[in-house]
């Protein structure tokens, strides 16, 4: 096995010191040396999207990223997603919750981070045909994306015009 | 199902002034609602443990060595090197597996690794366990295999052949026969040749799979001290699992705890054991320590077990008024290399096919033969789907050639509720007419289907499916269902299922239940499922059980608590049991709504009565709605579903590319519990039939070896947000006196049409009939320009005035 290098990586704004062998993608160093298992691996090619994870505020697939490319870098992840928020949940995550946008949810904390990333940086209440670019890249077996693009638009409207009416689900 | 409250206690307190509840439903607080799933908010949070989560002390990591050849014997296999390796702990081989095992108890016909031969590209041959992936991946390399190469059969009337090279080991008749079933009703021939107008047609589809996006993966700990195996996997079957792991490791069930985690998409493509499973859990009992197994894309491809190829005849007789007279098919069903669910699809792709129409008379002839390619087995809408594709465009052409609307064709055919079909199968409710008239309404069907220019077009179709089968994979009269629902005094509900929910929601479906019964909201009931030493037997997510079965068994334990409470609460208020009901976390008295208490205060009264509050329910399925006939007991269920898709197209006649822009889809599932999961399963599954339709196509390479074509989501194309259509989902409520609340399935029925629809949406574009899927480009546009050599030979007229477009466009 290669030798392992020392990486500083910023994760959701925290710092951490991982050992790892030069050749391990950031999803292997993600999910095997930090334990941080809400980044899915789905086929480890960069085809399904389900290990999406931001880098510097840009979606990336980390099966396909080295961990040392990233070295000093700010990553996020799906666990920062609503940390900052006083609910613990994004607009975002609120949002796929009352529409039912996760079946078995596996694709979900990826297409989370390309949405928010998108979201980021159009700076404004997105259209469902944008919504359809921005997540172009993951792929979800169990939808029909119907929900998951009623979600982004949604919550797109949440976050940029706070009087925006939407319809309320009954939770139970 | 339970019985109704009716006076058998408590009968002196109820009185004669309130009216029984059977007669006098409440309003339903929960039923019909839209809801939070019990268990997505976790999953969005990245916090949910899907089995490759699961990381224990010690684990090791399981890699399995596959076979390069489709069809050989295997002369010897020297694992030394491998076992010699730093790091390596355990190899086992196919001599570890001698007892052959097979979801269907009739045809057990492999074995967890191959044992004397392997029978198709991708086969397991080995396993190691070892310190770290990177290890055991080059144990697996150090595995010296020798074979001798056999003849390999890829085409299913090729193995069918006299001289053909037996391939499947267990096969019992000695040749590449799988099943053969031939079932007649009537006089198919006789009806059909007095018809007065016959539609013959030849259908091909190449199969699909089911391509989840969590791959297998399992996790299995021995416990040294207690002598219990626990197998943590990604199946939808964790029974049927536990029988097979019993049966083929040689140890008593009882021995052996099997638990669902989290399921990350299985679509039917992980309802039976898989080489992984049984792997992991001999090499934890051969090492002691916890093994974990997780496939690669590549190892999912060629373990498949998705939706079989067909080749299939069908000859249909019409009236000149467009009544079907009869209906007779031949089909031929590659099954890959082993059994599987092979033994039903054979069956269900004949048997599921005498609804939504009524018809006189009717043939199936279906041949399933063993090739050297991945077994094939059941991919949602379990081998209907296929037949589906075949018989809705028939329904297309007879349409055209009797000048008849196509939608009103389907109208006249309907077979209507409360009756048997040709094949015996006893239909209940049915609301088809209902999902023809919403479709073809939001479509605005009438008006526009005639409007639309050349290269533009909209198609129907309809289709049937079951809610459950009547009778077991193995043969028992046991429940089909059961449910146990602890209360306690802190006023929370427990519900213990072994369910298995994949992702469709049955866990919110039990939740919605438990509530609409108990009166506790959703975030106070905790549902317990899939593992097998705290939940009751449940048979699995498959042929869309869940919802009637498990959903019965539910509501049976819940009437039950919610008399006993009810009971208990008025008591204390004096007043008859039937004016107290339990919604919104209270107990409350119907006649004067202002006296109420808490649910736990309610509870604590009724522990106090009755002791712990526990309860069980039941369900097994009517055993008297089918027919008599050898088969006739395959495609029974207690309830049948009905869906019509419709569906607009936009073909580019220079291109071939279909772009399928809008698809309606009216399904009828009885009673939608929670309304927002049935639309997300009609959207699901139109969804996964518009990329059966267009671009998926599970391919064996013939020319190099049975090689897969491209065993990965770049290759294998299932379509991005980009590619799929705006998806319509109406739900149709014809409500089924054997489902919960009325409820049918609503998971698996809503693909079938989907692709036929948009087969006669594509004719009614450019005139093209598309009998072979996919209707990928190069097979569009061969059949556009076929179709205008023959306009411009003059044997046909321009199709939809195509002429008259371009003249104006020039």
């Amino acid at each position: 096995m290669a030798q392992p290098v020392l990486l500083q990586l910023r994760i959701n704004g925290a710092s951490h010191h991982v050992a790892a062998p030069s050749h391990w993608t950031l999803l292997e160093v993600l999910r095997y040396e930090l334990d941080m298992i809400g980044t899915k691996q789905g086929c480890d090619k960069g085809d399904c999207g389900a290990c999406t994870v931001q880098v510097d505020g840009h979606p990336v697939l980390s099966c396909l990223t080295l961990a040392c490319q990233v070295n000093g870098r700010a990553v996020q992840t799906v666990e920062g997603l609503g940390f900052a928020s006083s609910s613990g949940c994004h607009p975002l995550q609120d949002a796929f919750d009352r529409y039912d946008a996760a079946q078995c949810g596996f694709c979900t904390p990826g297409i989370l981070m390309s949405a928010h990333a998108m979201i980021a940086r159009l700076g404004r209440p997105v259209t469902r045909e944008e919504a359809k670019e921005g997540i172009a890249g993951n792929l979800c077996r169990c939808t029909g994306y119907t929900k998951i693009i009623d979600a982004i638009v949604d919550a797109s409207e949440r976050i940029y015009c706070e009087t925006t009416t939407t319809t309320e689900v009954t939770h139970g | 199902m339970a019985d109704r409250d009716t006076n058998e206690d408590g009968a002196a307190a109820d009185g004669g002034a309130v009216k029984d509840e059977a007669t006098m439903p409440r309003e339903p607080w929960q039923i019909g609602a839209t809801h939070r799933k019990v268990d997505a908010m976790e999953r969005m949070r990245g916090v949910t443990r899907y089995t490759d989560d699961l990381k224990l002390p010690g684990l090791l990591h399981c890699k399995i060595k596959r076979s390069l050849h489709a069809h050989a014997n295997i002369v010897s296999i020297d694992a030394s090197k491998a076992m010699a390796m730093h790091g390596v702990f355990g190899v086992v081989t196919g001599k570890d597996f001698p007892v052959p095992y097979g979801v269907i108890p009739w045809t057990p016909d492999e074995n967890a690794l191959c044992v004397e031969k392997v029978c198709h590209v991708g086969d397991g041959i080995a396993a190691v366990a070892a310190v770290d992936e990177d290890t055991a991946n080059a144990a697996v390399e150090a595995i010296e295999v020798e074979y001798e190469v056999l003849p390999a059969y890829y085409d299913p009337q090729d193995a069918l052949a006299e001289d053909a090279v037996s391939i499947n080991p267990w096969s019992r008749k000695g040749n590449n026969l799988s099943k053969d079933v031939v079932l007649e009703f009537g006089d198919p021939d006789a009806a059909i040749e007095g018809a007065d107008v016959v539609v013959e047609g030849d259908y091909h589809f190449e199969g699909t799979t089911h391509a989840a996006i969590e791959p297998h993966c399992a996790v299995a700990s021995m416990e040294p001290g207690t002598g219990v195996l626990t197998v943590w996997s990604a199946t939808q079957v964790s029974h049927y699992l536990h029988r097979e792991l019993a049966k083929v490791l040689e140890i008593p069930a009882h021995r052996i705890r099997v638990i669902q985690p989290p399921l990350g998409g299985a679509f039917g493509g992980k309802s039976e054991p898989f080489d992984l499973e049984f792997c992991v859990a001999k090499l934890s009992m051969m090492t002691g320590r916890p093994v974990k197994c997780l496939y690669t894309r590549e190892e999912v491809f060629y373990s498949h077990r998705g939706r079989h190829p067909m080749k299939m005849n069908y000859k249909t007789g019409f009236t000149h008024d467009g009544k079907i007279t009869g209906v007779a098919s031949r089909t031929f069903l590659d099954g890959g290399a082993y059994s599987s669910f092979g033994l039903v699809t054979t069956y269900y792709s004949g048997q599921l096919l005498c609804a939504p129409y009524d018809f006189p008379a009717y043939r199936f002839h279906s041949t399933r033969a063993y090739t050297n390619k991945p077994a094939c087995g059941p991919k949602r809408g379990h081998g209907s789907v296929q037949p589906r594709f075949a018989m809705e465009i028939q329904l297309d052409k007879a349409a055209e050639q009797l000048g008849l609307d196509p939608i009103e064709l389907r109208r006249r055919n309907h077979i209507g509720s409360d009756r048997a079909t040709i094949n015996g199968l006893m239909v209940g409710s049915n609301g088809f007419l209902e999902c023809l008239e919403s479709v073809e309404r939001r479509s605005e069907w009438k008006t526009r289907r005639s409007s639309l220019g050349y290269g533009r077009g909209l198609g129907i179709a309809g289709s049937t499916y079951i809610s459950g089968t009547n009778y077991p994979i193995y043969p028992n009269e046991m429940p089909q269902a059961a449910v146990q629902i602890c209360l306690d005094r802190s006023g929370r509900a427990r519900v213990f299922s072994g369910a298995n929910d994949i992702g469709q929601g049955s866990n919110t479906m039990l939740a919605v239940i438990t509530s609409e019964e108990i009166g506790l909201p959703l975030e106070d009931i905790r549902v317990l499922s899939a593992d097998s030493d705290l939940c009751p037997v449940d048979l699995g997510a498959y042929s869309s059980r869940i919802t009637l079965m498990v959903g019965n068994a539910c509501l049976d334990a819940a009437k039950k608590l919610r008399r006993k409470v009810c009971t208990s609460v008025a008591k204390r208020w004096e007043i008859p049991r039937k004016r107290v009901t339990l919604a919104g976390r209270r107990a409350i008295d119907i006649e004067d709504p202002d006296r109420n208490v808490p649910l736990a205060e309610a509870f604590q009264w009724a522990e106090t009565d009755y002791g712990l509050l526990g309860e069980t329910g039941n369900y097994n399925t009517p055993k008297d709605r089918h027919g008599s006939y050898r088969g006739g007991t395959i495609g029974a269920s207690p309830a049948y579903s009905f869906t019509a898709h419709l569906a607009e197209v936009d073909v580019d006649d220079e291109t071939g590319v279909v772009s399928v822009e809008r698809i309606w889809c009216a399904h009828d599932c009885g009673r939608a519990l929670s309304r927002k999961i049935v639309e997300g399963q009609i959207e699901g599954s139109s969804y996964m039939g518009f990329g059966e339709a267009i671009m998926e196509e599970h391919l064996v390479d013939a020319d190099h070896g049975g090689v897969h074509a491209g065993p990965n989501l770049l290759d294998y194309r299932i379509p991005t947000a980009l590619d799929t259509p705006d998806i319509e989902a109406i739900i149709v409520e014809a409500p089924d006196a054997q489902g919960p609340y009325g409820a049918k399935e609503a998971g698996e029925g809503p693909l079938h049409s989907s692709i036929p629809a948009i087969a006669n949406a594509i004719y009614d574009a450019v005139g093209v009939r598309l009998d072979r899927l996919p209707f990928s480009p190069p097979r569009v546009l061969t059949a556009i320009e076929e179709r205008k050599a023959r306009e411009a030979a003059g044997e046909h007229a321009p199709h939809k005035r195509r002429g008259d477009d371009e003249k104006r466009s020039a």
